[in-house]
């Protein structure tokens, strides 16, 4: 479908209509996969494994999304408090919490029913993936594999590809892949078929060359969408729907939709007055008020560190090359996967980038409650990006799941505090 | 000749204060906030008028600030305390850099340019504990007028080590370390030390520069002024208007706005 031959109120918000109708679409799909008995996988969205996967024809369950989906329909606490019943402390991840209450109610969720894993994959990228597979695994006594990852704990990406410590990683990983394949053989009965994998990686280098061009869209002035709510939407198809057709033709239609807003200066807010980056994981218990607290300032995201960790890495738009899939299938895990686990601790070069990139006024840092991993470490990150950079930012805490730690007045008031100091920097700056 | 306003509703009181076309203040007044917001915030405004025999007509802005900001009905608009504060100490101490505001449940540092503006800020996390709400529980706990403490702590000896500044328990670790003999005044000395090591931790955080400006309604309190001291190792600028800079930065925000609608050069947030 040309540009040209598309009326503006068809094309405009089109990723938000049809990013939601895939979503519901995908657990409806979830839902009938237990009635069918087919398989399903437990999988996380950093290292999800896609790719193998969905060669074997696996219904991909990402629990952290149906976590996050309970906070965002207002039902979390309800889910936290059964799971804390059962025993799990408070300070355990909510996303956590939120899943065990799905398993113990079996399978029970606001989109759909979550179907039983037959597999769980696993990776090192977060420390609670691991402990978390294995409540899985004393649940339903299903293979759990656990990949290992090899991370360099260094900013931005691996500078060493080509290296010979790079190809051993990569060769580690490539047998892990082997070791998955086998595996899941052993699970379906059916044999590897590596022509099958080709197509899933056509699709999913079609998702993250369309995904990398729309992150990038955002550069421009106004901003075409929010990182933080819509930009939310589009991870959501990113994650659940990699390595399908579905999953790539929306990213097409995607980036038609940016491209038709740039090209014709629609901005997501009717006045963008301030560019703004996030970083950390939403407030999904008022998701809708939070954006509104930014939004009502004039405030847009205009990208977010989320949108980078939480895709696994797969923002950087890796291409496979499908000549030699395994073998590529292999780089762009240690690439995308090193890059998602290291953005958690060597951010501030990326964020320092991103201001100049996306001519950025101030930055929001939201460390949460329920996970330390993307938390700890933000306040020295903060101060880090404030000797580089020449911008305003924000500390606010509270939670991606757990009501009782947001409290709405006191983010509002730092808030407002941050944008009446965005403001009078403007009003100098117009003077000066 | 204009007036301009600014009320500041707390968690605990509210206060008003009224300036001149020179910036001076010309009443001030302050009230507990009780369970009436927005009538808390009429009378403070009203006894502020009443103090410096202003008719309210003669009152061309008013700024609300402070937790109930909103429920300042007859306000002209809002502006947080934290960018208030700010505006409040760099006017009464040109020379500011950093604020240490501690109120009834937050604690802010707050650096600030030399025109005071917020360049940054941190607050105490959703928790009260560490701000003026334990030294007030403490207080209770003891029996002693909270505006008696400070002088009361400053006449220690040895000092206990409070672990906790969680409000909540603060009962709880007085009678406690009552239970174990220890004087008033050393316990006293231990809750300040425990709260002014939480705020310098804050303060940290934003980065200390000199000038420091303590406000807000535990600046009253010597004893904390002195703590702070001893442990930031300098001296704190501590104004007897302490308890209204919030009021006041909203009033001299109020007056801006007055005088940019004359002179559109000037500025304000």
């Amino acid at each position: 479908m040309s540009t040209a031959t598309v009326a503006q109120p068809e094309l405009v918000g089109r990723g938000n209509k049809e990013g939601a109708a895939l979503f519901r679409q995908w657990f409806r799909e979830l839902t009938e996969a237990q009635e069918r008995g087919e398989h399903a996988a437990y999988v996380f969205v950093m290292g999800s494994m896609a790719e193998v996967l969905k060669a074997f024809d696996f219904h991909l369950v990402f629990p952290e999304i149906n976590s996050l989906q309970t906070a965002v329909r207002h039902v979390a606490l309800d889910y936290l408090n059964e799971a804390e019943d059962y025993g799990y402390s408070p300070d355990i991840c909510g996303y956590v919490k939120a899943d065990v209450a799905v398993q113990l109610r079996g399978g029970e969720h606001p989109m759909g029913r979550i179907p039983r894993p037959s597999l769980a994959v696993a990776t090192n990228a977060c420390n609670t993936y691991i402990k978390w597979a294995e409540i899985w695994e004393r649940f339903y006594h299903v293979p759990v594999f656990t990949f290992d990852i090899p991370g360099t704990r260094q900013a931005y990406t691996r500078a060493d590809v080509g290296s010979p410590d790079f190809e051993r990683d990569r060769r580690y990983v490539e047998h892990q892949l082997q070791e998955l394949i086998a595996l899941c053989e052993e699970i379906t009965g059916t044999p590897f078929d590596v022509d099958k994998l080709r197509q899933v990686l056509h699709n999913a280098n079609v998702m993250s060359r369309n995904w990398a061009r729309v992150l990038e869209l955002n550069r421009e002035r106004p901003a075409v969408f929010n990182a933080l709510t819509e930009g939310t939407i589009y991870l959501g198809v990113a994650n659940a729907l990699r390595g399908t057709p579905d999953g790539a033709d929306y990213f097409v239609r995607l980036v038609e939709e940016m491209e038709y807003k740039v090209a014709h200066g629609i901005g997501t807010l009717p006045e963008e007055k301030y560019r703004l980056i996030f970083v950390g994981v939403p407030c999904y218990p008022i998701f809708r008020r939070f954006y509104e607290f930014f939004a009502e300032w004039g405030g847009v995201f205009v990208n977010s560190t989320y949108l980078w960790f939480a895709s696994g890495g797969f923002n950087r738009g890796f291409q496979y090359d499908l000549e030699r899939p395994l073998e590529s299938l292999a780089t762009g895990i240690l690439l995308s996967v090193s890059d998602a686990m290291d953005s958690m601790f060597f951010q501030d070069r990326v964020l320092a980038h991103m201001v100049a990139d996306y001519h950025v006024d101030g930055i929001v840092f939201h460390p949460i409650k329920s996970c330390r991993t993307v938390s700890t470490g933000l306040a020295d990150t903060r101060r880090a990006v404030m000797a580089q950079t020449d911008v305003l930012t924000l500390y606010i805490e509270s939670d991606m799941m757990d009501q009782r730690v947001v409290s709405e007045a006191q983010l509002k008031n730092r808030i407002d505090a941050f944008f009446e100091g965005l403001a009078t920097r403007k009003l100098q700056a117009g003077a000066a | 000749m204009a007036y301009a306003a600014g009320v500041d509703v707390g968690s605990t009181q509210t206060k008003a204060v009224i300036i001149d076309e020179d910036r001076r203040i010309v009443g001030r007044a302050l009230i507990d906030t009780g369970a009436n917001v927005v009538r808390a915030a009429e009378n403070a405004f009203h006894a502020a008028l009443e103090n410096g025999g202003i008719y309210e007509e003669d009152v061309a802005f008013v700024v609300g600030t402070g937790y109930g900001r909103y429920k300042v009905t007859f306000g002209d608009t809002q502006i947080t305390e934290i960018s208030c504060h700010a505006r409040g100490a760099v006017h009464m101490f040109p020379g500011t850099r950093t604020v240490l505001d501690m109120g009834g449940q937050d604690t802010k540092a707050i650096r600030v340019s030399p025109d005071g503006d917020v360049i940054d800020f941190v607050m105490n996390d959703k928790c009260a504990a560490g701000t003026g709400r334990f030294l007030q529980y403490a207080a209770m706990a003891l029996d002693i007028p909270l505006a008696e403490i400070g002088a009361i702590a400053l006449q220690a000896q040895r000092p206990v080590k409070i672990s906790t500044t969680c409000t909540v328990f603060a009962e709880t670790e007085v009678l406690s370390w009552l239970a174990k003999g220890k004087k008033i005044e050393d316990i006293l000395m231990g809750v300040h030390r425990s709260i002014a090591t939480r705020s310098i931790g804050l303060l940290r955080r934003v980065g200390i520069e000199e000038e420091v400006t303590f406000t807000g309604g535990v600046a009253k309190n010597i004893g904390m002024v002195n703590v702070l001291n001893e442990l930031l190792g300098l001296r704190l600028n501590v104004s007897e208007e302490s308890h209204f800079m919030g009021a006041l930065g909203a009033a001299l925000f109020a007056m801006d706005r007055i005088i940019s609608s004359r002179t559109p050069a000037t500025r304000e947030v």
